[in-house]
């Protein structure tokens, strides 16, 4: 347990210091939710409507940009060497790597869409939603990031190619991420419904995204 | 306690490196194994410390804990330091010796290697020969039995070297064992020899 909680604090102090990159993600979040407006236009109610879709895909990209780092960094520098003759079960390894992952990139997110509803002209019901809707989905798009990370651990520069990798994966969570903020706003559907989808898929890329990584990174050792 | 390798063989990039290669390593001994460039001498460590597949041949550690693998009773030092630029000294040996075993030696160790001043220092400011004395830092503050050294003296100084001879000394004199590639002397008193790829 001790090792895993060592793993776990290196890795929180390694996003928040020079060169970690936590902030990079949330910052990148900021950019993109506050040029749309620009982009559209003062339509109120044309942004009130494309508002939870336009967090969701900030959220979406932002969370991409920083899944390179993941897992490829420890491989350069010889760390994942190291981690894999360790005696942990490596798919604790993974989860807690991801979990430090989201806490540092994920949450910030999170934090920041009430802030970024206002942009869009969001009424304070539709922000609590769509705010909901992402603590759900980041750790899905997180779990599922980790996989393509670990797919890619071994290419130099497999940034991009991760992100080729992850975004089809993470369609129907951006799908039901969506609905299930727009059914808090107009319905038709109760919130509930959409919503009770998403946390199953949040759950199924946590344990599904776990176990195909720590495989991907005992294939990928050469 | 006792590594042994019979006909192994390993298969890498497309390519046969090397095959029916057979070795044994006592407790208390050490084994050398030279070669020229791309002969297999890293291939071979990293196969025993589980970080490349076997293709054939079998490889046992006899005498030792059955619920640990190899890997998980071995250190391997390879080319690569897994320092992190951003953590200090003492938290990178801290916590790689927290992360693969009890996390208790970690002053004694950087005493050892004459770190113990700079202890507070990020890694980023470290000399090369500094990085490699903090990463050989690990093989003191946890205790392992099998040492997998890749070159080991790269980058380090005469008196670094002197005393990395002296804790490989130790480290045998416990009983334990050293499996090391190289291109010269290490510094060890008489160690066996393995020859990959014929005449040097």
């Amino acid at each position: 347990m001790s090792a895993l909680a060592a793993l776990f604090v290196r890795d929180v102090r390694l996003a928040i210091r020079v060169g970690g990159g936590a902030l990079i993600g949330v910052l990148f979040f900021l950019i993109v939710v506050t040029l749309v407006p620009f982009a559209i236009g003062p339509d109120l109610a044309l942004l009130a409507r494309v508002g939870p879709a336009i967090l969701w895909l900030g959220a979406l990209l932002a969370s991409l940009l920083t899944l390179d780092r993941l897992l490829a960094i420890d491989h350069e520098d010889g760390s994942l060497d190291l981690i894999l003759t360790a005696p942990v079960t490596l798919e604790l390894t993974v989860a807690v790597k991801a979990i430090a992952h989201w806490l540092t990139t994920g949450l910030p997110l999170v934090l920041a869409a009430p802030l970024l509803g206002l942009l869009l002209n969001l009424e304070p019901p539709a922000t609590g939603a769509v705010a909901l809707t992402l603590l759900v989905g980041t750790p899905a798009l997180t779990f599922l990031g980790l996989v393509g990370a670990a797919v890619t651990v071994a290419l130099r520069r497999g940034g991009l190619l991760v992100a080729v990798l992850v975004l089809p994966l993470t369609v129907p969570v951006l799908i039901f991420g969506v609905a299930a903020s727009n059914a808090a706003i107009v319905g038709p559907v109760r919130f509930g419904t959409p919503f009770s989808i998403l946390c199953g898929l949040a759950l199924m890329s946590i344990v599904v995204g776990t176990f195909a990584t720590a495989a991907a990174l005992r294939h990928a050792m050469d | 306690m006792r590594l042994v390798g019979s006909d192994l063989a390993c298969f890498r990039g497309g390519r046969q490196v090397f095959s029916g290669l057979s070795f044994a390593v006592g407790a208390g001994e050490a084994l050398v194994v030279l070669g020229p460039n791309g002969v297999g001498k890293s291939s071979l460590l990293r196969l025993v410390a589980g970080l490349v597949a076997r293709s054939g041949g079998v490889l046992s550690l006899e005498g030792s804990d059955p619920e640990l693998t190899i890997a998980e009773q071995a250190h391997y030092l390879g080319h690569l330091d897994a320092l992190k630029p951003s953590l200090t000294v003492t938290e990178n040996l801290t916590f790689w010796s927290r992360y693969l075993g009890s996390g208790e030696r970690t002053q004694a160790a950087l005493a050892a290697v004459g770190l113990d001043g700079i202890a507070e220092l990020p890694a980023a400011y470290l000399s090369a020969g500094q990085r490699r004395r903090l990463s050989i830092a690990r093989l003191i503050a946890i205790r392992r039995p099998l040492w997998l050294l890749d070159e080991p003296t790269s980058a380090l100084d005469t008196a670094a070297q002197a005393k990395l001879a002296a804790l490989m000394g130790e480290h045998l004199g416990g009983g334990g064992l050293i499996l090391a590639a190289a291109h010269g002397p290490i510094g060890l008193a008489a160690p066996q020899e393995l020859r990959l790829g014929g005449a040097p």
